[in-house]
């Protein structure tokens, strides 16, 4: 058997990593992902160490991953879990952040939107008529940023990929929607009413982020959000990753050229942006007189609960419904 | 070798012994959106995955 080697031990490998044409045990694998997130909060000012630092947890991958990755590098790091009540997607993710919290000592704080808020992203989604996706990145926005400036915290961190943004890049540049092109950088400084918001993983794939959290032993929630079915962020991921096969080391090339020679030609768009306000009901900067926020919470706490499947697209609801067989 | 894949989740049986590179390309799964475990343990594409083995392809793509 001539299982390849790791490139720095010669010791038996547990993963090849084309795009830096090597092979690592599970113990440099990990140097390699310390070394990596370490370079990403150095090289664009992420971290301070004595930082009090706000993890966006959704028991997923990627946020199990930089908790784990900021706690093992000497970082005071709590987590923030919202439950969305998107189904058992909720359940379960919730379950899996609190285990991994509960294993490692670590501090996650919970809101859950029905509980708080009187309502869930389903009936938002359909009583707002946003798709689920805008009505939960606003939501989810809105009350990290809260968290963040109510409990004192100098920074969100979240498990943004080299993945997600290469992805969320090419989308930009296909439309090439210029505005969110300047903005797509990986440290967003704090505003007034804004917290600092942080991507350390950026220069770490998702296949890496999946493997760090294999060679640590953390259990994370498996299953998607049956909202993000075939979704459009996907078929970017699957184009670039054939792009990848062909030639290793793309995505990261893609991605990180943007920050380093594009993103400085597009600075002096960054905060065109419009006057902003306080708003009326819960002091939030909004360019209106109520915020995006507090009119969907308005909207949504008096509609009638929605069911998941309610707001999904046809083949959504078929894998939705495939899925819940499987569980039960 | 059991071979348990995801999205949705399921169980193949698949006779003979190959490579996790072999096995990924037969299933005609990307080598970037995947990572291979055999019996609990992660392995590299060149890893030989016998008969007795127990193997899981896991998706690393999110769509979130
Ligand atoms: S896929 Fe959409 S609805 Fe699901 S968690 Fe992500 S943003 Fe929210
Ligand atoms: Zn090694
Ligand atoms: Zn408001």
């Amino acid at each position: 058997m001539n299982q390849s080697k790791c490139r720095v031990c010669r010791g038996p490998a547990v993963i090849d990593l084309p795009r830096h044409n090597a092979n690592f045990c599970a113990e440099h694998l990990q140097q390699l992902c310390r070394r990596q997130v370490e370079k990403a909060i150095h090289d664009h000012d992420m971290l301070s160490p004595d930082d009090r630092i706000l993890v966006a947890v959704s028991g997923g991958k990627d946020s199990l991953a930089v908790w784990d990755l900021l706690a093992e590098l000497g970082y005071r790091a709590d987590g923030l879990y919202i439950g969305l009540g998107i189904g058992t997607y909720s359940d379960t993710s919730g379950q899996y952040a609190q285990a991994f919290a509960d294993e490692r000592e670590l501090e996650l704080i919970t809101i859950d939107l029905r509980e708080t808020y009187g309502y869930d992203i389903p009936t938002a989604s359909k009583a707002t008529g946003r798709v689920p996706c805008s009505a939960c990145g606003l939501s989810k926005r809105h009350l990290f940023d809260r968290a963040a400036l109510d409990g004192g915290y100098d920074v969100v961190v979240t498990g943004h990929n080299l993945d997600d943004e290469a992805a969320v890049l090419f989308g930009n540049t296909l439309r090439w929607d210029i505005d969110y092109l300047a903005r797509q950088l990986p440290v967003l400084p704090a505003a007034e009413g804004f917290p600092k918001k942080v991507k350390p993983l950026v220069r770490l794939t998702e296949r890496e982020t999946a493997a760090w959290c294999i060679v640590r032993g953390i259990d994370y929630l498996l299953d998607e959000c049956p909202m993000a079915h075939g979704n459009r962020h996907l078929a970017y991921k699957e184009a670039l990753n054939a792009v990848e096969a062909r030639s290793p080391g793309s995505k990261a090339a893609f991605y990180h050229g943007f920050i380093e020679r594009m993103a400085p030609l597009l600075a002096d768009r960054v905060d065109a942006g419009v006057e902003l306000h306080r708003c009326e009901s819960c002091g939030s900067p909004t360019t209106g007189d109520v915020c995006a926020f507090c009119r969907v919470v308005a909207t949504a706490s008096t509609h009638d609960p929605v069911p998941v499947e309610v707001v999904l697209n046809k083949a959504a609801r078929k894998a939705y419904l495939a899925q819940m067989q499987e569980i039960s | 070798m059991k071979v348990l894949l995801r999205n949705p989740r399921r169980e193949i049986e698949v006779e003979g012994g190959r490579t996790v590179g072999r096995l990924l390309d037969e299933l005609d799964l990307d080598r970037e959106s995947h990572l291979v475990m055999r019996n609990g343990t992660l392995v590299p594409g060149d890893a030989r995955l016998d008969d007795s083995d127990v193997v899981e392809v896991r998706p690393v793509i999110s769509g979130g």
